[in-house]
């Protein structure tokens, strides 16, 4: 039998029994660690875990006109998505899916598979096809019972406008990328979003983005929606409006003016920055950015030679041509050199053991005795040069530089390009190489290294012509933007510049562009009858001619760019128009695009004001005396576009000669014989020290001291 | 029998405490399947506890000297049916732990076998010439006992229930007398063998990958967060969650949106501290340490030293259950598959339970019989 009464000593007992209570003890220790001391942690991870939140895309804020007309909305878009745990026969229904949605099959069978295979929760729904067209949309509603596997998506898409209008200042949308998500500047945003990524849309991402709202669903573990909780949405906040300084009718003109060229518009007013138009073409359309742009058509316009998503207005870094001439004067005449300055152009001069040739040559003309005023409107390369010599090329770049040349103007647009302002300097730290004299005399008509923006060309031209305030440009009002989005505005470039140029060289200057489009400038043809319009034309290099001729010297491959620099009025202008036109060969063809735009304004302009004569050549607004003897042509005299026009500049690189210009006879007003009562009146001329502002009146012309050629 | 067993002797304290873990169990089991494709389990786990009383009952009418007589018979049908599961065994899975009976019921030995082992146990420990201490022969032979059975269950594999042969085993020898150089001993030996079986274990077929990898998450929990340590982690986080008065019934987000995985079954500690909080949780602690100490109460007036063997078995193996279980909630101790008796869902470990407590019953009840 068993059962001997060797009993279990009590001490055993004991034992076991304090070790339950420290079993016990440790396990009460366990649960206050976690449920009193973490409580708050874990009730939190809790709650994270159990509430998804499905973001509730807010629509970007419209982009708006100055006058508050709107040009970029947003219009809601349909999205088809499938839900794979709803399908029965999917090969079956793919077919017809497909079908009436007008995507291949076997797309959608392969989105499915590919899920599958990726392990993707079933309940997690596939796009299949995104903004959907009504019909497609009818189709899914009225099929509901059907296809219960198929759903739709509402989001706000972005609607530009067509046909590229504004397209490069506006840029576009997208998703953001993983670059961007590591660059630090967006922080709050997540894979899927969707940024600002060129334009004004990238400048004034944070303003237009608004807040994205959000659905709250209680989730189990699976991530599948059990329910909602009791306040499920959080509404999304709409982006703010932007408000543009674009003038839509300016713009308008602007884009019609540029129609099937390649090249940028800029129009500025010099009086306080505001961009009024801005076009570059080739542009792109916006709208294929909306959805989703697809490789290949991103692979086109990214490879495009013609550079459609580049902003040309503000990327374009081209040599300005005979434009710099305007800065050659400023600097000319202020460091005191210009105004007695006489050369005689022979159509060309020898500088440095070379023979620099002027344009004028080409036509087997020439310049005969010019002083600072010929040497603008009849654009002397050879006046150019001499006064390039005489300055030496520190004081240009000084000037060229005070005036924004080779410097970022600080527009609102991102990847705004610098250009180059050459100077001894730059050209050891960039080609650690000493600075020739000879090229001293290239940059003297915009040529050689020297390469600008069409904004900073604008705006340098405009602040001459205001007499030398140079203001920040920018494409939106900064009264315009709400006090919480004042970062955006934080710029390391003054608002203000002023470049001291005294009233005389302002005159000087000022008058000889008005007479650029007057009979005996290099673009008559531009002229704008009753309008105060002035400007400098110029004409730029590509490449070099021997390049040129390498390439078979096709006629439309590496034509000249021409330029045109244009505003109204002459002296303290309300608008500026820089033209660049690309393979326009002619600054005169560049001249009457920035016309066309100016006249835009001006038309407007005198509607709005109810004043017929505003911008006229015939009064006097700004109560500064203007050249009125070239209004009235009259002679009958006519001549070739291509002798008052043709306009070529270059240094070394000059080697082009013209022999098939277009002759366009009975056109316009020949010049008058170039003698010295043909020069227009010239302030601060030499014999007449201290010739006042007001001093001068109309038909009191001055004859021309007729100094002989310094070279 | 010299005297009439009454029911008057039976320890009805005891299975007062059983009965209101067995409830709590329920209304869990109710609030945790509430909604789920386990709808209804609450229902079964009634019928599991009407069935475990009954077999208490008439277990504890049947004389426990005749169980221990005629515990190498049962020992030895107990290893068949081992082997019975390792060559029939329903998997399910990727265990094979189940025996298919006649009626859509599943029968899984390994529990029963516990109790097999406690009674055989006991009767080794009982036997005149084993009463004065344990000697090196008495340790290896125990052991043997405990081991067979063991190393089947762990084949199965099923780390947890071969695991729960250990305390058995281990409060056998305790109670027996072992000395303290030997426990030493197989310690020492002990903690030289586990890095080899951890190293060796998954080719030798002893160790599985995946009881790896659990004791791995239990080390370094953020290293697997999807998977074993995952289950850590959401254990802890609806524990914690649950606060000091909890979320009350069907409202804990983490037992409700299946955040806590098994929440009906070796979970259901974790589901019931987030549904009741610190303070439900600490009454139901309470509960099982009032049964705990009723028990050695029992062990302690059992009439003969194999009675009082029997109740310290069952003593060992419920505190290695709770400890085990609770402890992985909590956070202490890695995923092991360790139902929380009587609370857990589930026929096999609540009729062992019972089973046992059948037993414990008998013996009490013949705790004057001399």
């Amino acid at each position: 039998m068993l059962g001997r009464e060797t009993k279990i000593t009590s001490s055993k007992f004991t034992a076991v029994q304090y070790t339950i209570l420290v079993v016990f003890l440790a396990l009460a220790y366990g649960l206050w660690r976690l449920q009193v001391g973490r409580n708050d942690e874990y009730a939190v991870r809790a709650e994270q875990n159990r509430v998804r939140r499905v973001p509730i895309v807010a629509p970007r804020g419209k982009i708006l006109d100055r006058d508050g007309g709107i040009i970029v909305d947003n219009y809601p878009s349909f999205s088809a998505l499938l839900l794979r745990d709803q399908v029965k026969d999917l090969n079956a229904d793919a077919q017809r899916i497909a079908a009436e949605l007008h995507i291949p099959a076997a797309e959608i069978i392969e989105k499915v598979h590919r899920d599958q295979l990726a392990k993707v929760p079933a309940f997690q729904p596939i796009i299949i096809k995104a903004d959907i067209t009504p019909d497609e949309l009818a189709f899914i509603e009225a099929h509901r019972e059907e296809f219960p596997e198929l759903e739709t998506m509402m989001v706000y898409r972005r609607l530009y406008p067509k046909d590229g209008f504004l397209a490069n200042l506006i840029g576009y949308v997208g998703e953001v990328s993983e670059d961007e998500l590591n660059s630090g500047k967006f922080d709050t945003y997540q894979r899927g979003d969707i940024v600002g990524k060129a334009g004004v849309e990238a400048q004034y991402n944070d303003m237009l983005k608004g807040r994205d709202g959000a659905t709250k669903v209680l989730v189990n573990s699976k991530g599948k929606e059990v329910g909602r909780p009791k306040d499920p949405t959080v509404p999304f906040v709409i982006g703010q409006k932007l408000k543009l300084t674009i003038d839509i009718d300016i713009q308008k003109a602007a884009e019609l003016a540029l129609e099937g060229k390649n090249g940028a518009v800029v129009a500025l007013n010099p009086r306080n920055g505001e961009v009024l138009a801005m076009v570059s073409r080739p542009a792109f359309d916006p709208n294929d950015f909306a959805v989703r742009i697809s490789r290949d058509d991103w692979n086109r316009l990214a490879n495009d030679p013609d550079h459609p998503l580049l902003n040309k207005a503000i990327q374009a870094q081209l040599a300005p041509g005979s434009v710099f001439k305007i800065v050659m004067s400023v600097a000319g005449l202020q460091e005191g050199i210009a105004q007695t300055m006489k050369v005689n152009c022979g159509g060309s001069a020898v500088f440095y053991g070379r023979v620099f040739k002027c344009w004028v040559l080409s036509e087997h003309r020439t310049h005969g005795v010019v002083d600072i005023h010929k040497g603008i409107y009849q654009s002397c390369d050879v006046f150019f040069y001499t006064l390039a010599e005489r300055l030496g090329i520190g004081k240009i770049a000084k000037w060229a530089g005070a005036l924004g040349l080779g410097k970022k103007t600080g527009i609102d647009l991102p990847n705004e390009a610098s250009g180059v302002m050459p100077s001894e300097e730059w050209k050891i730290k960039n080609f650690r190489q000493k600075w020739y004299a000879g090229e001293t005399i290239s940059v003297g008509i915009g040529q050689g290294a020297v390469a600008v923006t069409p904004i900073q060309l604008a705006r340098a031209i405009g602040g001459v012509a205001m007499g030398g305030t140079l203001y920040r440009p920018h494409v939106v009002n900064p009264t315009d933007v709400p006090p919480d989005f004042k970062d955006l505005l934080i710029s390391n470039v003054p608002e203000v510049v002023h470049v001291p140029i005294n009233p005389e060289s302002w005159l000087t200057i000022t008058n000889a562009m008005g007479e650029v489009v007057n009979p005996g400038g290099t673009a008559p043809s531009a002229h704008i009858q009753g309008v105060d319009f002035a400007g400098k034309t110029g004409s730029s290099q590509v490449v070099s001619n021997e390049f040129r001729k390498t390439k078979g010297g096709s006629a439309n491959q590496f034509k000249d760019n021409s330029w045109f620099v244009g505003l109204t009025p002459r002296r303290n202008p309300e608008i500026v128009v820089a033209v660049l036109f690309e393979g326009g060969e002619h600054g005169k063809l560049a001249a009457r695009l920035a016309a066309q735009v100016i006249k835009a304004y001006v038309d407007k302009q005198r509607q709005l004001r109810n004043n017929p004569t505003l911008f006229s050549d015939k009064t006097d607004p700004g109560s500064v005396p203007i050249a009125g003897v070239w209004n009235a042509p009259g002679t009958g005299d006519e001549q070739t576009s291509a002798a008052e026009e043709e306009h070529l500049q270059g240094g070394t690189l000059l080697l082009k000669v013209s022999g098939s210009k277009a002759f366009r006879p009975g056109r316009r007003v020949r010049l008058p014989a170039m003698g010295p009562a043909a020069l227009p009146p010239q302030p601060g001329a030499p014999g007449k020290p201290g010739f006042g502002l007001l001093g001068w009146k109309p038909g009191q012309n001055r004859p021309s001291p007729g100094t002989p050629a310094v070279n | 029998m010299r005297r009439m067993i009454s029911f008057r002797d039976f320890d009805w304290v005891l299975l007062a405490f059983v009965l209101l873990i067995c409830v709590l169990g329920i209304t869990e089991i109710y609030s945790t399947t509430y909604g789920t494709k386990f709808a209804g389990a609450h229902v079964k786990q009634i019928y599991f506890v009407l069935a475990g009383l009954a077999l208490m009952f008439m277990v504890s009418l049947f004389n426990y000297q005749v169980l221990l007589e005629n515990a190498h018979w049962l020992y030895a049908a107990s290893v068949l049916s081992l082997l019975a599961v390792a060559f029939f065994g329903k998997k399910y899975l990727g265990a094979r732990r189940w025996i298919q009976l006649p009626g859509g019921q599943h029968f899984q030995p390994s529990e029963w076998v516990k109790l097999v082992v406690i009674l055989a146990l006991a009767k080794y420990f009982s036997e005149e010439e084993n009463d004065r201490g344990a000697s090196l022969s008495d340790v290896a032979k125990a052991g043997a006992i405990a081991a067979v059975p063991m190393l089947l269950v762990l084949k199965q594999p099923d780390l947890g229930t071969a695991l729960t042969y250990f305390p058995v085993a281990f409060m056998a020898l305790f109670l027996g007398g072992i000395k303290l150089r030997h426990a030493a001993a197989i310690l020492l030996v002990a903690g030289a063998l586990a890095p080899t079986l951890w190293i060796y274990g998954p080719q030798l077929h002893l160790v599985k990958q995946y009881q790896k990898d659990r004791l791995t998450a239990f080390l370094n929990p953020d290293a697997d967060s999807q998977k074993t340590g995952y289950q850590l982690e959401q254990s802890k986080i609806a524990v914690g969650a649950g606060g000091v008065f909890g979320k009350g019934a069907l409202k804990g987000s983490q037992t409700q949106g299946s955040f806590l995985p098994e929440p009906h079954t070796d979970f259901i500690f974790a589901a019931w501290s987030e549904e009741h909080g610190f303070v439900g949780a600490m009454a139901l602690l309470l509960l099982y340490f009032m049964v705990l100490m009723r028990l050695i109460h029992n062990a302690q007036t059992a009439s003969d030293r194999a009675g009082g063997f029997v109740v310290m078995g069952v003593v060992a193996v419920l505190l290695f259950h709770i400890l085990v279980n609770a402890g992985m909630v909590v956070g202490f101790m890695p995923v092991t598959g360790i139902p929380l008796p009587l609370m857990s869902y589930g026929g096999s470990s609540l009729l062992f339970m019972f089973l046992a407590l059948g037993i414990v019953m008998n013996i009490r009840m013949r705790r004057f019989v001399n």
